[in-house]
């Protein structure tokens, strides 16, 4: 049973990651939360099922397709939403996220309507048993996927050039620029990787849960978002761990307490480490610097 | 235009606001190659906000920066650094989480040739032998004194052919004022590099460089060599704290 448990809460909870991080890449360049980043998620989702049911496409070509349309989703909303209002107060980045997260629930529902959709995967669902211990396929996938892509992101901030140029911007925007950063470019390869991932998170998803509704962003993204919180936004290992964490406390306490609790379990977990740890497991204690 | 008539840097009456305050009311000012030319004057004068409009920090509201014989003043600041104008920030603007030999590194962002970037790595360690010693550090556990050394190295990286420094002295005990002013000359004196040097400390600007403007509240007030400046008894009164 506890075994079966935390399988089950790794899995959602490399859901959870792979959202979060996006949050987390966001906040950490530009100091903003993209409160659209849910729905972002969720037109991935739905781009997804527009390529494997109305197109009829194969998933292993849907899945890159998609998330690299959610890419540009992503960069365009940074572009017409955020971009223009960069010095202007964070009021303004907020109302304007509202305004895209609206605007985006909105058409997903005139394309989709308001219905749930089955995902129909196509992929044969099969369980493996070890010892007492169910696990399906679906469920090595979504794991199996969700650690591949952060170790992947992990290469990439590390080992790379741009990497280093977003750890950089994201460390301080000024000297970044005077060392010759393009950093316009840099935000928008952060929302373009951030809103991938989102999009392969939504489709996880879709084979895993085999339902998908178009403010599916609202529940998935506040999550996700406390997750963010939790690891310490504005930190890539801290969203990691924050989804996980998420993940796991509540499938557990879904399952040794009451499963009509599962949400309060999260944001409970969130509220207890933000007293004592207020800026996250990983976050670092920001200065304000005078 | 004859070619010993082309200025370094060039600035014809600027102006900047930050909403509808005006932070530079139509500034000029020259620097010729190979000069070091100092900014002096108190906090909120303008100075920074005159370095930030060079590199592209802020926009301008009017007037433009020539440098090398062309209008910068519309371009980014990524393209204006590969231009030949590197900034070093006020307050260092070092990456902190970042080691010191990333740091130095970074500096050369922009450029692809390997060798001269390992090459270049070593000039900054015979520069500041300091940072060689602490290279593995991560860079925000080094001293005041040596991040601004870092900062200064980082900036060099880009091999700038102008110099923008923002006060370096800020936060520093006045024998490490000495030591980084002593290399800001030797900078200039030995490689010929054009400086533009921001200072509030009017007497450690005033050694460093050839020639001075003096800000007030976003207007150039005085100019002159640093030898006619120090001898001038207002500028003595109001900058250098002598009677």
């Amino acid at each position: 049973m506890f075994t079966q448990q935390l399988i089950n809460g790794i899995t959602v909870g490399g859901i959870y990651a792979l959202i979060a991080l996006g949050y987390s890449m966001v906040y950490g360049i530009l100091r903003i939360v993209n409160f659209a980043h849910g729905d972002i998620f969720m037109m991935g989702t739905f781009l997804g099922l527009f390529f494997t049911q109305s197109l009829g496409m194969q998933f292993y070509i849907a899945f890159p397709l998609s998330a690299a349309a959610t890419a540009f989703i992503g960069i365009f909303v940074e572009k017409i939403a955020y971009r223009p209002i960069r010095i202007a107060d964070k009021l303004a980045v907020l109302i304007s996220a509202l305004g895209v997260s609206i605007f985006l629930q909105n058409l997903a529902q005139i394309i989709w309507g308001t219905e749930t959709h089955a995902f129909k995967s196509g992929i044969e669902v099969s369980t493996f048993k070890f010892g007492g211990l169910i696990l399906s396929n679906i469920q090595l996938i979504v794991i199996f996927l969700s650690c591949v892509l952060m170790m992947g992101l992990y290469f990439v901030v590390n080992k790379t050039k741009i990497g280093v140029a977003m750890r950089a911007t994201s460390h301080n925007l000024n000297s970044a620029k005077l060392i010759g950063i393009n950093t316009d470019r840099i935000i928008s390869f952060t929302f373009g990787i951030g809103s991938a991932l989102a999009c392969i998170a939504g489709l996880l998803v879709g084979i895993y849960y085999d339902a998908v509704f178009p403010i599916m962003g609202y529940s998935y993204g506040l999550k996700a978002f406390a997750a963010a919180i939790l690891g310490g936004i504005g930190s890539i290992p801290g969203a990691m761990v924050g989804g996980f964490v998420i993940g796991i406390v509540e499938t557990f306490g879904a399952a040794y307490i009451s499963a009509g609790y599962r949400d309060a379990f999260a944001f409970g977990i969130l509220i207890i480490v933000l007293i004592f740890r207020p800026s996250g497991i990983l976050g670092k204690k920001l200065v304000e610097k005078v | 235009m004859m070619k010993n008539n082309v200025y370094a840097l060039e600035i014809k009456d600027l102006q900047v606001k930050y909403g509808v305050i005006p932070a530079l009311k139509g500034i000029s000012l020259k620097v010729e190659p190979g000069e070091a030319v100092a900014l002096i004057g108190a906090n909120g004068a303008g100075k920074t906000t005159t370095l930030h409009a060079i590199s592209g920090i802020v926009r301008k509201a009017g007037g433009s920066v020539i440098f090398d014989g062309k209008d910068i003043s519309n371009s980014p600041a990524h393209e204006i650094v590969s231009m030949g104008i590197s900034q070093v920030p006020e307050g260092r603007g070092i990456f902190s989480n970042l080691t010191v030999y990333e740091n130095i590194k970074l500096g050369a962002y922009l450029r692809k040739d390997e060798k001269g970037i390992s090459e270049d790595i070593q000039k900054v360690y015979d520069l500041f032998p300091r940072l060689e010693e602490r290279k593995t550090q991560l860079a925000g556990t080094l001293s005041g004194g040596e991040q601004q050394m870092l900062a200064i190295g980082r900036s060099l990286m880009a091999k700038p052919k102008l110099l923008l420094l923002d006060e370096p002295s800020m936060g520093l005990a006045p024998i490490v004022v000495e030591t980084i002013f002593r290399t800001i000359k030797k900078i200039n004196r030995e490689s010929g590099m054009t400086i533009l040097l921001v200072e509030q400390n009017a007497q450690m600007a005033l050694y460093a460089a050839h020639r001075a403007y003096v800000m007030e509240t976003g207007e150039i007030v005085t100019t002159g060599t640093s030898k006619e400046l120090k001898a001038n008894d207002e500028i003595r009164k109001s900058y250098l704290g002598l009677h």
